[in-house]
């Protein structure tokens, strides 16, 4: 009997299925469209420089959407996360040129560890400080991180004046001499910064589907009342994916002023507007509760590849800016479809 | 306000006749045949659920009939929406009120029918002007210009009654009415009913307050699970008459009280108080305790201060006052989680705003609130957690076919199944249970007080909160009253209901019987 119904209800939910699977793999169909796209029409598009290059550059913008992932999940918004960047280029500039100065003509100085593990703390303070504007005092996410942005930037600035901390070399005298290797170097011919990023998605991944931690992030951003009533910690669950994501912000800081020996307080303006774009292309929902690491990274890369490589095909700076807005546009688009599916996919197997 | 005026002064304005309405999976009105008279007061009443609002809402034209007619004025109608019944002179006043506290009384008023010129520019002047005509008509002296936010709630009501007004409503529905509202507002809102029944308007008058309904009502009409039960003058009707008709002979199935013996007090709470938002205590100065194995159902009306109480319990509100006990040792925990290890566990009234997480899958749900048994360090064992929720399922025979999918696919019974799985896989000592037979449909009803009492029967304390007074009656084993936040009556199981009700009445005013 079971087997009679099963048999006369499969071609119509197996097709509702297989248009499911499809839609659930879209953001890595894409990746993979955009990759021919490219490898066949822009020349060196697959050359080993050019790929190293390119995820040279998906990575920074990966690391602040894996951070944006968390905070959007647990249903808030990280806007600050650039001046984050800016402000953590800044210090890190400071610290390998000055050290410390303790103002009675001695001055402390950092070895490259000190320095990186400074560096983070800051961008971890700030991440909390968005946190508890949050939930202590109960400024909306939008507006706290606003605040943030403007605040983490002007402290940028007003770390030079304005201007450039230049020739960060390091000094092997203190043991810094290794700063410019975070950026630069490369272990078994993949970037170093590859590796950290690579560590960052595991480490995220895993909080995200194996820890209770990961668990409360989905159920805050799901049903904050729900969650709280069933015993979730809901402070402490933001006040998390707020730090996790200045933390990030603040690896991308030292990253770009090691790679480039030099950092500018202006660095990493609008990367915050990148980072949430590859979550939402990666399948995270704006309201909260839904979104995965994995598909974060996809979209990042999506996105970083889809700038390098219209680039490299001479397609004109105004141009690929509509095509990214475009992109994004129609991943929301998609997502809805197959919200849709997915609800009638299911109600099928109920009913049979 | 006497019912003997006869059908000569008070013709039918508006009459339902073989009315039935169908909702999935229930029928709310079942053949009624319901007359409106002009000029009087109509008064309804029923437990909830009985189907008076649906009632109510299709007579507004929110609802539509799927069987029978309307009439008004012996030809048939149909209202296709709200404005359409708008427009034939009827208004509606929902329990709940519908104003915005950010716009002026004036504009709220007025909301969807402004007066303009030209159909673009909002005549301020002339709504301004019909606002403080309405508020003299109904004696407050309430400025038009005030931000509707900065009135009580007892004024927002009679805004609301104004906005009904407005629309030169000559068929006026006022459900539950005085719930918000301080004794001498009622007595200017019936003022303003006895005016507007002077004026000819009929009006439908919906409350659970008995002596309230005796006091302004002309008619009667009495409504139970869709039938109605009764309907007549109200002169001679007593408090009697109404709760025999409210509550019937036939009782409904409920599962009978498995005998087994009570142990000791597990769970006590001492002098609980709570501010409420009107400046009097939601919840004053309550005082009870639950016996392992024994159900304590909590009777009362709306708004009587029960959720509060179990929100107090479960430390959602952290300025109130008071001391809880489980097995006689105090519980200091401020928190949710730290409540819930003490073998605290409630199962929220509202399931989808505080029960469930609808977009997380069912078994994520089941585990919310237990997580912290299947991990060891930080690492959550999904194997553990899958094999303890697929247990659950089991035991509490949730119908289901896939753990993973979204808890928001289920039926409401199921997801209430699975909202009380997740309080019991926190191995509870005390169930707190509000409104556990909420939306959900009769079979899921019986499996749920089933659950209950052999939950009871293996020791567990519940305490459950409900509006159902046959529920309270059938499945208490002690029934503690609550009204206006004050615990007002405690009855031991088979209490007569006549006595419940009269506990559960705000403000007693003595009523001679005849």
């Amino acid at each position: 009997m079971s087997s009679i119904t099963t048999n006369t209800k499969a071609p119509a939910s197996g097709r509702s299925s297989t248009l499911l699977l499809l839609l659930k793999m879209r953001t890595l169909l894409a990746l993979f469209l955009v990759f021919l796209f490219f490898a066949v029409m822009a020349p060196n598009f697959l050359s080993a420089a050019n790929v190293l290059i390119i995820s040279k550059h998906v990575a920074l913008n990966a690391f602040l959407a894996i951070g944006m992932t968390f905070v959007i999940i647990a249903g808030g918004i990280d806007l600050s996360v650039g001046s984050i960047v800016g402000l953590c280029a800044m210090v890190a500039g400071y610290l390998v040129l000055y050290g410390i100065d303790l103002g009675i003509g001695w001055s402390i100085q950092f070895n490259t560890i000190e320095i990186c593990l400074i560096v983070l703390v800051v961008g971890a303070l700030i991440g909390v400080l968005n946190g508890l504007l949050i939930t202590k005092l109960n400024v909306a996410p939008f507006i706290a991180t606003l605040g943030t942005l403007y605040v983490a930037r002007g402290a940028a600035l007003l770390f030079s004046d304005g201007r450039t901390f230049p020739n960060l070399n390091g000094n092997p005298e203190y043991g810094s001499a290794s700063f410019p290797w975070i950026g630069v170097g490369s272990l078994l011919g993949i970037p170093v910064a590859i590796w950290i990023l690579a560590a960052v998605a595991v480490i995220a991944a895993y909080i995200a589907t194996r820890t209770p931690l990961g668990r409360h992030i989905y159920a805050v951003g799901g049903n904050e009342r729900g969650a709280a009533l069933s015993g979730v910690n809901v402070g402490r669950v933001k006040i998390f994916v707020y730090m996790f994501s200045g933390l990030c912000a603040a690896l991308v800081g030292l990253i770009i002023a090691s790679q480039l020996q030099a950092s500018h307080p202006a660095t990493g303006e609008t990367f915050e507007l990148n980072a949430i774009a590859a979550a939402v292309l990666g399948g995270t929902s704006m309201s909260g509760g839904r979104g995965r690491i994995g598909g974060t990274l996809i979209g990042a890369f999506v996105i970083g590849i889809l700038a390098d490589g219209l680039i490299m095909m001479g397609v004109s700076a105004f141009w690929q800016t509509v095509i990214k807005g475009m992109v994004i546009i129609a991943a929301v688009v998609i997502d809805q479809f197959q919200q849709k599916i997915q609800a009638r996919v299911i109600l099928h197997q109920q009913t049979s | 306000m006497s019912g003997d005026a006869g059908n000569v002064n008070h013709p039918v304005g508006l009459s339902i006749r073989n009315g039935s309405k169908f909702y999935p999976g229930t029928q709310a009105l079942k053949n009624v045949d319901f007359d409106l008279r002009m000029g009087a007061v109509n008064v309804l009443v029923g437990e909830n659920g009985a189907g008076k609002s649906t009632l109510m809402k299709v007579i507004a034209g929110v609802e539509k009939l799927n069987g029978g007619i309307i009439e008004m004025n012996g030809e048939q109608v149909v209202f296709s929406d709200k404005a359409d019944a708008v427009h034939h002179g009827i208004g509606i006043v929902f329990q709940e009120l519908n104003l915005f506290p950010n716009l002026t009384v004036t504009e709220n008023i007025f909301i969807g029918h402004e007066k303009t010129k030209a159909g673009i520019h909002i005549d301020r002047a002339a709504q301004t002007d019909a606002a403080r005509v309405l508020m003299k008509r109904l004696e407050q002296n309430i400025d038009p210009e005030t931000p509707l936010g900065n009135l009580r709630i007892g004024q927002q009501q009679i805004v609301e009654i104004a906005k009904a007004l407005a629309g030169n409503a000559n068929i006026l529905i006022l459900d539950e009415p005085t719930s918000a509202l301080s004794a001498a507002e009622v007595d200017v809102l019936f003022r303003v009913i006895e005016d507007l029944k002077g004026q000819g308007v009929g009006i439908v008058y919906i409350s659970h307050r008995l002596e309230e309904l005796i006091r302004i009502g002309d008619y009667i009409t009495v409504l139970r699970d869709g039938v109605i039960t009764g309907a007549r003058p109200m002169k001679g009707v007593d408090i009697a008459w109404i709760v025999s008709n409210m509550i019937g002979s036939v009782s409904k199935d409920f599962p009978r009280a498995v005998d087994h013996p009570l142990g000791d007090e597990v769970f006590r709470v001492e002098d609980i108080c709570l501010q409420g938002p009107a400046g009097a205590l939601a919840v004053n100065h309550v005082s009870l305790s639950v016996r392992a194995g024994e159900i304590v159902g909590l009777y009362g009306l709306m708004g009587a201060g029960r959720s509060e109480l179990l929100e107090c319990i479960m430390a959602q509100h952290p300025q109130s006052t008071g001391e809880l006990f489980i097995e006689g040792k105090p519980v200091r925990e401020r928190n949710v989680s730290g409540r819930i290890r003490r073998g605290l566990a409630l199962i929220p009234e509202d399931r989808k705003r505080d029960g469930l997480v609808q977009i997380m899958a069912i078994r994520e749900n089941l585990t919310l609130s237990s997580l912290r048994d299947f991990t060891r360090g930080i690492y959550l064992s999904l194997a553990d957690e899958a094999g303890k929720a697929g247990e659950f399922v089991k035991r509490l025979a949730i119908k289901i076919s896939d753990m993973e999918h979204p808890v928001s696919s289920l039926s409401g019974g199921n997801q209430q199944k699975v909202v009380i799985g997740k309080a019991l896989m926190t191995r509870p000592k005390i169930l707190l249970m509000d409104e556990p037979s909420r939306g959900i449909d009769i079979g899921a009803k019986a499996e749920i007080f089933r659950t209950m009492r052999r939950l009871a029967a293996d020791g567990l304390g519940i305490l459950f909160v409900t509006s159902d007074l046959e529920e309270v009656l059938a499945l208490s084993d002690r029934v503690l009253v609550m009204a206006s936040g004050r615990l007002t009556g405690s009855f031991p199981s088979g209490a007569d209901p006549a006595d419940v009700i009269s506990a559960a009445t705000p403000n007693q005013r003595k009523v001679a019987v005849s």
